[in-house]
C-alpha cells in the first residue's frame, strides 16, 4: 500500500505492508531511530510519538493508520540547533541514566504540558504512566518535566508542532526504497 | 514481534465495511482504535486474513444528545468521552470509568466501542455500560438492530455481534444528576483491573433514591450487584448503611482465578471495593 506520512516536518511517500507498526516504518524506512522499541507488549512507552497532535505508541498503530497523517518524534523537536524546552530540562535535571526511556518521557512530557500546563506532582506521574524507565529514574524526571513547564509558553505541544501548510514542510518522495 | 501478513480494507461507510466484512468471511477481524487487537497481532495470538479499519468512517465519531439518552458513537476515542460535556451531565459514571483506562496514549487511540466489541472481563467500560442500562446499536447484512448490554455481554471476549457485524453507537439513558465513581484496583506498572466498581447514585437529601452498581473482573461478563443497590436504595448515605450494602456485593459472582488472585481474594476485594466506591460517589 502507498501511504504519505509527514514527519519531522518533511512529507514521505513510500509503500509498505500493511502489516507495518509504525514504529518500523519510523526507524526502518525513514532512518527514524531515535524512537526506539522498549517491550513488546505496549507498556513502557519508549515508541511514543505525536501523531496529529497526540501522543502514541507508535507499536500500537499501523503505519497504514497514518497515511495522510503527521508524525512528530523526538528528532524533530529541536530548532535551528536549540533543544526543545522538555529536553533541555531533561538534560538539566539529569533525568535520564541509561537514557533508553527518553525519547518516549519527552514526547508524553510535552503532551502532558499541552494538556496541563502547570502540573504538580502526581500530575506529572499520572500523565506519565504509560511510560516506564527501567533504571527506576522517576524522581528526576518528575523534577524535569516540571521544571520544564515553567519554561514553556502556553499553547505549547503536539498541536503547536503541526507544520502543514507552514514554513518547514518539505514535500518530497522520500524512504531509502 | 510483527504481525503475520493480512489485507487491510478501510471503507468510509457502516454499509461498505459490514460488506467488506460479509466479502471476507469468519478469519476477518474488525479494526476500532487497535489498542487491543495490534498488541494481540503482534503476539500472533490473532491471524486474520483481512482486517477491516473503521478510522476512516465519520459516522461512527461523537457524542450526541437524542432526548432521553446520550449517543456514544462507537469510534469515539476515551480521550474525546472523558472530556465530553453531555457525558459528564448524563452520563459521569462513564466518563470516571474511562479516566481509569490505560494510559494517556492508549486513551488518544482506544475506543469506547472498541472496548465494548473486544469485551475484556478486565475491560472497565463494560460494567458502567451494564450499570447504565445501554444499548447496543449494531448493523449488519440484515440492518440495524439495538440489543440492551445485559443481552450484548455473552463470554469471555464474546458478544452479541456476528462476524459481519459492526458495533455502531451505544444509547446510554441520561442519568442527569447522578454523581458517580469508578473504584478500581490494578497493578501499578498494568491498568487491567484485577477488581473494579462502578457506583452511581441518585440522592435525595441524605437519602440514596436510587443507585446502580457494576461489577468488573467478578465473572466472564460484567456483573450488576443488584443485592447492593436494593441494601442502598430509600436509606440514608451513611457509613453503617454503605458497609451493610457492600457485604452483598459479591453474591452471585464467579471471577475467574489467575496469577493475580484467586477467588476468595476477589470477593474480598469486590466488597471493600463497593463500599470505596458507594462512598465517593455519594461525596459527589
Amino acid at each position: 500500500m502507498r501511504i504519505t506520512v509527514t514527519v519531522d516536518g518533511t512529507s514521505y511517500t513510500d509503500d509498505v505492508e500493511p502489516r507495518t507498526l509504525l514504529v518500523h516504518h519510523l526507524r526502518e524506512k525513514l532512518g527514524k531511530t531515535g524512537t526506539v522499541v522498549g517491550c513488546d507488549t505496549s507498556n513502557c512507552g519508549a515508541c511514543t510519538v505525536h501523531l496529529n497532535g497526540q501522543s502514541v505508541k507508535s507499536c500500537s498503530v499501523l503505519a497504514v493508520q497514518a497515511d495522510g497523517g503527521e508524525v512528530t518524534t523526538v528528532e524533530g523537536l529541536a530548532r535551528d540547533g536549540q533543544l526543545h524546552p522538555v529536553q533541555q530540562a531533561f538534560r538539566d535535571n539529569h533525568a535520564l541514566q541509561c537514557g533508553f526511556c527518553t525519547p518516549g518521557m519527552i514526547m508524553q512530557s510535552i503532551d502532558l504540558l499541552a494538556d496541563n500546563p502547570n502540573p504538580d506532582e502526581e500530575a506529572v506521574r499520572e500523565g506519565l504512566e504509560g511510560n516506564l524507565c527501567r533504571c527506576t529514574g522517576y524522581q528526576n524526571i518528575v523534577r524535569a518535566v516540571r521544571d520544564a513547564a515553567g519554561h514553556m509558553r502556553p499553547g505549547a505541544g503536539p498541536e503547536a508542532e503541526q507544520v502543514a501548510g507552514g514554513e518547514r514542510t518539505t514535500t518530497g518522495v522520500g524512504g531509502d526504497s | 514481534m510483527i504481525p503475520a501478513p493480512f489485507d487491510y480494507v478501510a471503507p468510509s461507510t457502516v454499509d461498505e465495511a459490514v460488506r467488506a466484512l460479509a466479502d471476507a468471511g469468519e478469519d476477518a477481524k474488525v479494526l476500532a482504535g487497535g489498542q487491543s487487537l495490534l498488541p494481540v497481532l503482534r503476539m500472533r495470538l490473532a491471524a486474520p486474513t483481512t482486517v477491516v479499519d473503521l478510522g476512516k468512517i465519520g459516522e461512527l465519531k461523537g457524542v450526541r444528545d437524542e432526548g432521553d439518552a446520550v449517543v456514544i458513537g462507537a469510534m469515539t476515542t476515551h480521550y474525546d468521552v472523558q472530556r465530553d460535556p453531555l457525558v459528564h451531565d448524563h452520563a459521569l459514571l462513564l466518563a470516571r470509568a474511562t479516566d481509569t483506562v490505560a494510559d494517556p496514549q492508549v486513551r488518544h487511540r482506544g475506543t469506547f466501542g472498541g472496548s465494548l466489541a473486544h469485551a475484556d472481563p478486565a475491560g472497565d467500560l463494560l460494567a458502567p455500560a451494564l450499570a447504565l442500562d445501554a444499548e447496543m446499536v449494531i448493523q449488519g447484512t440484515g440492518g440495524r438492530r439495538t440489543v440492551s448490554a445485559a443481552e450484548f455481554f455473552q463470554d469471555f471476549f464474546t458478544t452479541s455481534l456476528a462476524p459481519e457485524d459492526i458495533l455502531v453507537e451505544a444509547r446510554v439513558p441520561k442519568h442527569t444528576g447522578w454523581t458517580a465513581h469508578y473504584e478500581k484496583f490494578n497493578r501499578v506498572a498494568q491498568a487491567w483491573s484485577m477488581v473494579a466498581v462502578a457506583a452511581t447514585v441518585r440522592a435525595e437529601g441524605g437519602t440514596i433514591a436510587e443507585a446502580r452498581i457494576g461489577l468488573t473482573n467478578m465473572a466472564s461478563i460484567p456483573v450488576r450487584a443488584t443485592a447492593v443497590e436494593q441494601a442502598l436504595v430509600g436509606r440514608s448515605a451513611d457509613a453503617e448503611t454503605i458497609r451493610a450494602a457492600a457485604e452483598h456485593a459479591a453474591e452471585g459472582t464467579s471471577p475467574t482465578v489467575d496469577g493475580n488472585a484467586d477467588v476468595e481474594y476477589r470477593q474480598h476485594l469486590a466488597k471493600v471495593l463497593t463500599g470505596r466506591a458507594v462512598e465517593a460517589a455519594m461525596a459527589g
